[in-house]
């Protein structure tokens, strides 16, 4: 069943960061999301669980815009015109999204004029806040997975961001670094950044977890405050109705 | 609706047959070709048709962009297959036509090399819709028709006057040559008559479309509706 | 942080494009060799003599031109499909028409490369030497090349999202083209030949450069109109 109470939350008054009514999706016969329905208050770091295949990737596409669904209106940040607020969104895709043949700086460079953004002491700032060099010339076709990874984060925050949709950011990612953009995030949150997580190691992310939610075959199966024990381990994530 | 498509259906028979009448027993026998003139009646129709299929695809296409219908879509793919057929058999009732009168297999003539051109751009337009995944297919070919219907005009201006400056024979007489009076009857016949064939077919295929549509979207609901 | 603008970004994205190429070469490379080789099947199946190379030289180059330019588009796209990296840009407030000049820009300048170095074997191996004026042949190279590449490059984007990449961007790119491949083939071999003069009528390469530069026009603008259609299709 999904629920649509935000466990503990007093938040009546503000608007929703993000908000989802009947999002349905469909790949020709498979429905990745049945009708979906929900509201994110902002100012809070949800990690989103579920196997794979249950469309947790999907529906962080929708809400970037990247994807429309077949059914079903979304509002983020306000407003329904997903275009117009894409400059205070940042999206960390599953693959890294960087070019391999210049190096971060570069990189980050390029990406920080597209949201018109001409500073380069922002970009070295943004490398070192994910703990990353930004001297570093070495292409990122040659860094390691850990690396990739946040330099796509540093990608990501790069225009200070309201929201931040990040899909599986440990992947690949040892335990430290994860631990590091980890607690990184925490920051972000405190600032008043609202974070969308999706990973499959949610006891990375149970420190800084305000709310957790299971999508389980299109749906969301259950809204927890933090992540409680059941959820932690990927094992135990299908939630017997 | 139903009855509206067996009454037309019948109807086209019936032109058809009469069409048919008209052009191999009633025309007269053409004085310098002989009797494969005769294929002058189809061969012309059927390019007209093709035409019109595609003008169809055209307006389907764009009011599938502004609209996204899934009734647009549909039409648009109908008059795409069939203006492909029309245009097939025009290029075949050519070289059938050239071979005995000429004795050449292929003129190059304004009228049957536009048809190739054209024939060309819709093909790659149901190549397109087979090879992009089911979500993008409409809307990919639906531009690739717009591309295509602003291509048109510039294929007919290049064609007309590379055959100013390079001329070659000319079939069926070419637009300025007169048509004697029974002749011109029965062409204006078959013309009505593959018209008509023309929309139905569409139609027909327009039905299909929509029915395998409706089908799709039962899965589709179904798969919704299921458990893990 | 001031809004993006179109001609800021088409800039940077050029810049980066220009910078990946240089760096790695995928598009060049490939461009060059297989035109290269292209010239080389054509000398052999080809062996004309001086009069006839003038006459069919228009033909083979823009025929070996249209080859080479479709290796380089399917390249240029293939490096947004790299880690996703296309993502990246269509969640950023960038205008997509951004992107598209940018790649066509950038197209255009491999392509004018291209042009700079198979003339001059083209030259050599047909012993060729224009009748008419180079300046036309300029003109003509430069309308035809922004032909191909305005829609080869909106066609490459299209083209991307289907089964079969590499083989689905001809198919639709030459029919499509056809009027312009007559036109700069004309042209060329009108102005080669020095026949421009010689028939009457409407039949001078001006003609056919005019209907050039109108479809250059006329694509361009259906290109921009549609290109954030096909960008954001699924």
């Amino acid at each position: 069943m999904s629920s649509n109470n935000t466990p503990g939350s007093a938040n009546t008054g503000s608007k929703p960061a993000v908000s989802l009514s009947d999002i349905t999706k469909h790949f020709g016969r498979f429905a990745a999301l049945r009708g979906i329905t929900a509201n994110f208050v902002p100012g809070k770091l949800y990690v989103i669980l579920g196997e794979n295949g249950a469309g947790k990737s999907t529906l962080l596409r929708i809400i970037t815009g990247l994807l429309a669904p077949t059914r079903g209106k979304l509002a983020v940040l306000g407003s329904e015109d997903l275009r117009s607020v894409a400059m205070r969104v940042g999206y960390m895709g599953h693959a890294p999204l960087l070019y391999d043949e210049m190096d971060g700086l570069e990189n980050l460079r390029y990406f920080a004029g597209l949201y018109g953004i001409d500073n380069d002491e922002l970009c070295s700032a943004s490398l070192a806040r994910v703990g990353l060099d930004p001297a570093l010339k070495r292409r990122v076709g040659q860094y390691s997975q850990g690396m990739r990874q946040r330099t796509s984060l540093a990608r990501a925050i790069l225009h200070d961001p309201e929201l931040l949709l990040l899909d599986e950011p440990f992947s690949n990612v040892d335990v430290s670094s994860a631990r590091e953009m980890s607690r990184l995030l925490g920051v972000m949150r405190d600032q008043g950044k609202t974070i969308f997580v999706v990973t499959h190691q949610a006891p990375v992310m149970e420190p800084v977890c305000d709310e957790s939610v299971l999508i389980t075959a299109g749906r969301i199966a259950a809204r927890e405050q933090g992540i409680p024990p059941y959820l932690l381990n990927p094992y135990t994530q299908e939630v017997s109705k | 609706m139903k009855n509206a498509f067996v009454i037309f259906a019948l109807a086209t028979l019936a032109l058809l047959s009469y069409g048919l009448y008209m052009a191999l027993i009633v025309a007269p026998t053409e004085a310098t070709m002989g009797d494969v003139q005769r294929i002058f009646y189809y061969h012309v129709p059927s390019a007209w048709a093709a035409f019109l299929c595609f003008a169809i695809n055209a307006v389907a296409s764009i009011w599938y962009l502004a609209k996204r219908g899934v009734k647009a879509d549909a039409i648009a793919l109908a008059s795409a297959e069939v203006g492909v057929v029309f245009c097939t058999i025009v290029l075949i009732t050519g070289p059938i036509w050239a071979r005995p009168v000429w004795g050449i297999w292929w003129t190059w003539d304004a009228r049957l090399t536009s048809t190739l051109v054209l024939w060309l751009i819709y093909v790659a337009y149901l190549m397109l819709r087979r090879f992009s995944s089911s979500g993008r297919a409409p809307v990919l070919a639906a531009t690739l028709a717009i591309f295509g219907f602003f291509d048109v005009p510039f294929v007919y201006l290049s064609i007309r006057i590379f055959r100013t400056q390079h001329p070659q024979p000319v079939m069926g007489g070419g637009e300025n040559s007169g048509l004697d009076p029974t002749m011109a009857h029965a062409f204006l016949w078959n013309l009505l008559a593959f018209t008509c064939y023309c929309l139905l077919v569409i139609w027909m295929r327009y039905r299909l479309q929509v029915a395998e549509q409706a089908v799709e979207d039962a899965h589709a609901e179904r798969a919704l509706g299921e458990r893990a | 942080m001031s809004s993006p603008s179109l001609a800021a970004m088409t800039r940077a994205t050029l810049a980066k494009d220009l910078r990946l190429e240089w760096r790695s070469k995928d598009a060049i490379n490939s461009m060059l060799f297989f035109a290269l080789l292209v010239v080389v099947i054509f000398a052999f199946a080809f062996d004309p003599t001086a009069e006839e190379s003038r006459r069919i030289a228009g033909g083979l180059i823009w025929t070996a031109l249209l080859f080479a330019t479709v290796v380089a588009l399917n390249q240029t796209w293939a490096r947004e499909l790299r880690n996703n990296v296309l993502d990246a840009y269509r969640v950023s407030p960038a205008p997509p028409n951004a992107m598209f000049l940018a790649k066509a820009f950038a197209n255009f300048i491999f392509v004018a490369v291209l042009q700079m170095l198979m003339t001059p074997l083209f030259i050599i191996f047909y012993n060729l030497r224009s009748i008419g004026p180079v300046w036309q042949l300029v003109l003509i190279g430069l309308l035809a090349n922004w032909a191909l590449v305005v829609n080869g490059t909106f066609f490459a984007a299209m083209s991307l999202r289907t089964r079969n990449r590499e083989i689905m961007l001809p198919l639709i790119l030459f029919p499509i083209s056809i009027p312009a491949l007559m036109a700069m083939v004309e042209a060329t071999t009108q102005v080669l030949t020095g026949t421009a003069q010689v028939i009457s009528g409407d039949s001078s390469p001006r003609f056919w450069i005019q209907l050039l530069g109108v479809y250059d026009v006329v694509f361009t603008v259906v290109c921009l109109a549609l290109f954030e259609t096909v960008l954001n299709a699924e």
